[in-house]
């Protein structure tokens, strides 16, 4: 057949033209596929496993899929937590000559959750809302930015595990838009949007009886609710008070940060009296320890994971009295003598498992518990065994969660 | 059920100079489908999205029936927006996946049944209630999608692009189910808009927007008849129609060696900053392939011939002397669209004599861009 495909990509991949184009996406052959949960889409969507790691491939209208792969490159820029555009295929045909779909291709977010894998599994009370705490978390540095979503739901983000918490990524970007700044009309909206989605989307688990009867859904979206306008009011709220109350800048500061945001800075202005204090942080970002950690031992890793790696890493140096040495050099020699020992002794075959900054910071949380029942400090390595096999062995493998049997096509609506 | 009205309604986005939307005003009566169409950037959506509250309107206000809703917050203006979400929940029923909304406000279900009930035999999805979404065809689910909006029984139907992500075929069959399912719930509707033939094929009235400011308001058949300026007579109409800038000189164009009467209404509404020049708009439809002696014939040299089985297009180049003329078409510049008699196609390269039909020139000021009455 006579094809003429164009792609449009910042680094195409070779093997993309090996992809049977000329078959529409949803009859694609069973060996192509890789079998991962798929969410609840209006389009169809496919992962196929490739040498440099899963995509995954919707079918979309033309101007649709150049749109959103330019938002999600976008927002990629702006170190939004969103999925990573591979490119956009177009002029497709099947071997009749007929005129198929665009795709647009994305990187699968390897260790990522759906949230069907996430609720449908005997869901605890602190899971839901861990979740949802990700995702107000996501939605309120994503209005930050001045991007309004338009179609906010479970499905159309990702979850991450973040040592105790989750990280939410967006997945779909397609009503999407970037602004200058929102109007509370679009924040409002978004979040309106977001509670009746998600709902919507628990009360499908529920009719799948895939949901705990006990779990109340409107609940779980009115949390959302409450938890976004939290977050925003804490990020954005202009305060004021007694020049003697300067304690509250810091407590302002310490809130922000427990909620994991910085302050890179703060607008203080005192009145013509200079009797009291206004403040409204500036610039709001989040991820701190994690470009900490990136920044001293290379490791990419999320925002509390990299707390607790950092945390060791401190112990670590005041263990053994290198606190006037280089930050860097004793990085260093943490990254070999202890995170990459660590890792490495974890049996191959189930590395795979977890992410290894996740891994490993189970390792610790591990090594405390066994440390405090037996009443010493048990080494590393021996934590990390009675951590293999009394953990990790009995883990579902998440680097790619097969959640159907090969094959199956259900869910793609 | 009401009446929509943008009234002076702008909006200027922080850091530009030149507003989005430009002092808009526009009456919306009640039951109407006005689609809102124009080429990108020209305010259509922002519109749109002031009457949904989404954007902030600067100066200006917007109303629902009686009631002033510009500082009101979305969810409290009583209005849907179509299609926002068309994703089903493949384990709830067509009924449950209708009526979610409801549910989560707090409608009694004996309430919500009967308004999904409604919808559905409005929908003809009435035998489909208790299946899964599984069971259901592409354009049925899109039905289902259009039943969320309609059990809420806003004041008002908001539609942003809902065709632009679907298939060719689904956009035509779904174009026509939206347009007669309006027609029959009798909602005021809202539609934006990039492509022209889905304004002319659905709404009752267009608005044509360009640069933030309202261009024309009117019926299809008025936007295609009397094109208020020279914008509106190059959107509307596929193929589109010709326009060339000629002089007038004793009450007639000279278009190469054809001289065209224009009427003396016309002429004297021309202004100072027309030049003495009109624009001359003629559809590739309002042209007769006429002799050469015909005082009002002018070449076409023919480049290419489209057939489309019932009709025929030339595709040609306007020959003779043109200093000083500004030809262009939906074709590109310096090109003519001329349709044919499909069973008497002219050859590649051939010289055909063309002729404006009496009455179905339009002609606009040169400089003003505006239609001159004849």
């Amino acid at each position: 057949m006579a094809q003429s495909l164009q792609i449009t990509a910042s680094s195409p991949d070779p093997d993309l033209l090996d992809l049977p184009w000329e078959i529409p996406l949803e009859q694609w052959p069973d060996e192509r596929l890789a079998a991962l949960p798929r969410g609840i889409s209006r389009h169809v969507v496919r992962f196929v496993r490739m040498r440099s790691g899963v995509i995954a491939i919707k079918e979309i209208g033309e101007s649709v899929a150049y749109r959103e792969y330019e938002l999600l490159r976008q927002l990629g820029r702006i170190d939004v937590p969103s999925v990573e555009p591979v490119g956009v295929i177009t002029g497709r045909q099947d071997v009749n000559g007929e005129r198929l779909e665009a795709v647009l291709i994305t990187k699968h977010l390897q260790f990522s959750l759906p949230y069907r894998a996430l609720f449908s599994h005997a869901l605890r009370p602190e899971t839901a809302t861990r979740l949802i705490d990700a995702l107000a978390v996501l939605l309120v540095r994503l209005h930050l930015v001045g991007f309004y979503w338009g179609d906010v739901s479970l499905s159309n983000t990702l979850f991450r595990r973040d040592a105790e918490t989750f990280a939410a990524y967006l997945v779909d970007a397609e009503t999407g838009d970037l602004h200058q700044k929102l109007s509370p009309g679009q924040r409002n909206y978004d979040v309106d949007l977001a509670r009746t989605n998600i709902i919507g989307e628990l009360m499908d688990l529920a009719a799948g009886e895939l949901l705990d009867d006990m779990v109340d859904t409107i609940a779980i979206g009115d949390a959302l609710v409450e938890r976004y306008n939290e977050l925003w009011t804490a990020l954005t709220d202009e305060e004021s008070f007694d020049v003697g109350e300067r304690w509250r800048v810091a407590a302002r500061i310490d809130r922000l940060n427990s909620l994991g945001f910085d302050v890179g800075e703060l607008e203080i202005t005192t009145d013509l009296g200079g009797t009291s204090v206004r403040i409204q942080p500036k610039v709001v970002d989040a991820g701190h320890h994690s470009r900490r950690l990136l920044h001293l031992t290379g490791l990419d890793a999320q925002e509390n994971q990299a707390r607790r790696m950092l945390n060791d890493l401190d112990e670590y140096r005041a263990a053994l009295d290198r606190q006037n040495e280089d930050q860097e050099f004793v990085a260093h020699d943490w990254l070999t003598e202890v995170f990459e020992p660590t890792v490495r002794s974890v049996p191959r075959e189930l590395r795979g498992k977890l992410e290894p900054a996740q891994m490993f910071h189970e390792i610790l949380d591990h090594r405390w518990y066994i440390s405090q029942q037996q009443q010493r400090d048990v080494p590393m390595l021996e934590a990390t065994a009675s951590y293999v096999e009394n953990v990790l062995r009995h883990r579902p493998d998440e680097q790619a969660i097969l959640g159907l049997p090969p094959g199956s096509k259900q869910e793609g609506l | 059920m009401a009446t929509v009205t943008f009234d002076k309604a702008t909006r200027v986005y922080p850091g530009t100079e030149r507003p989005a939307v430009d002092a808009l005003d526009l009456h919306i009566e009640d039951g109407e489908f006005l689609v809102l169409v124009g080429p990108s950037g020209c305010g259509k959506s922002t519109s749109l999205r002031m009457l949904a509250g989404l954007e902030d309107v600067n100066q200006g206000r917007i109303m629902i029936g009686d009631r002033d809703v510009t500082d009101v917050q979305p969810k409290d203006r009583d209005i849907a927006m179509v299609f926002q979400n068309y994703a089903l929940y493949p384990h709830m029923t067509v009924a449950d996946n209708m009526g979610f909304a409801l549910k989560i406000a707090g409608t009694p279900k004996a309430d919500i049944r009967q308004r999904v009930e409604e919808a559905a035999k409005i929908l003809d999805l009435s035998e489909y209630l208790d299946r899964k979404p599984k069971a259901l065809s592409g354009g049925q689910r899109q039905r289902v999608a259009m039943g969320r909006a309609i059990v809420r029984q806003p004041q008002v139907f908001l539609m942003d692009e809902p065709l632009s992500n679907l298939d060719a075929k689904l956009r035509v069959q779904t174009r026509t189910q939206i347009a007669s399912l309006q027609r029959r719930l009798g909602v005021t509707t809202v539609y934006v808009t990039h492509d022209q033939t889905e304004a002319l094929t659905m709404g009752d009235r267009i608005a044509v927007l360009k640069d933030g400011l309202l261009q024309q308001v009117g019926t299809p058949r008025d936007m295609y008849d009397t094109p208020a300026n020279v914008f509106v007579a190059g959107f509307i109409g596929s193929p589109a129609m010709n326009l060339g800038t000629f002089k007038v000189n004793g009450g007639v164009a000279e278009v190469g060696p054809a001289r065209i009467p224009i009427s003396r209404a016309a002429v004297a509404g021309m202004i100072p900053e027309d030049d003495g020049k009109i624009v001359l708009g003629f559809r590739p439809e309002s042209l007769d392939v006429v002799s050469q002696a015909d005082a009002s014939a002018f070449p076409v040299e023919v480049n290419i011939v489209e057939e489309l089985g019932s009709d025929a297009f030339v595709y040609g180049t306007l020959k003779g002397d043109l200093a000083g003329a500004d030809v262009h078409s939906g074709a590109g510049d310096d090109q003519l669209i001329v349709r044919v008699d499909p069973r008497n196609v002219p050859a590649k390269g051939e010289r055909i004599y063309v002729a404006i039909r009496p009455g179905e020139e339009h002609v606009f000021g040169a400089g003003s861009g505006k239609r001159l009455e004849s």
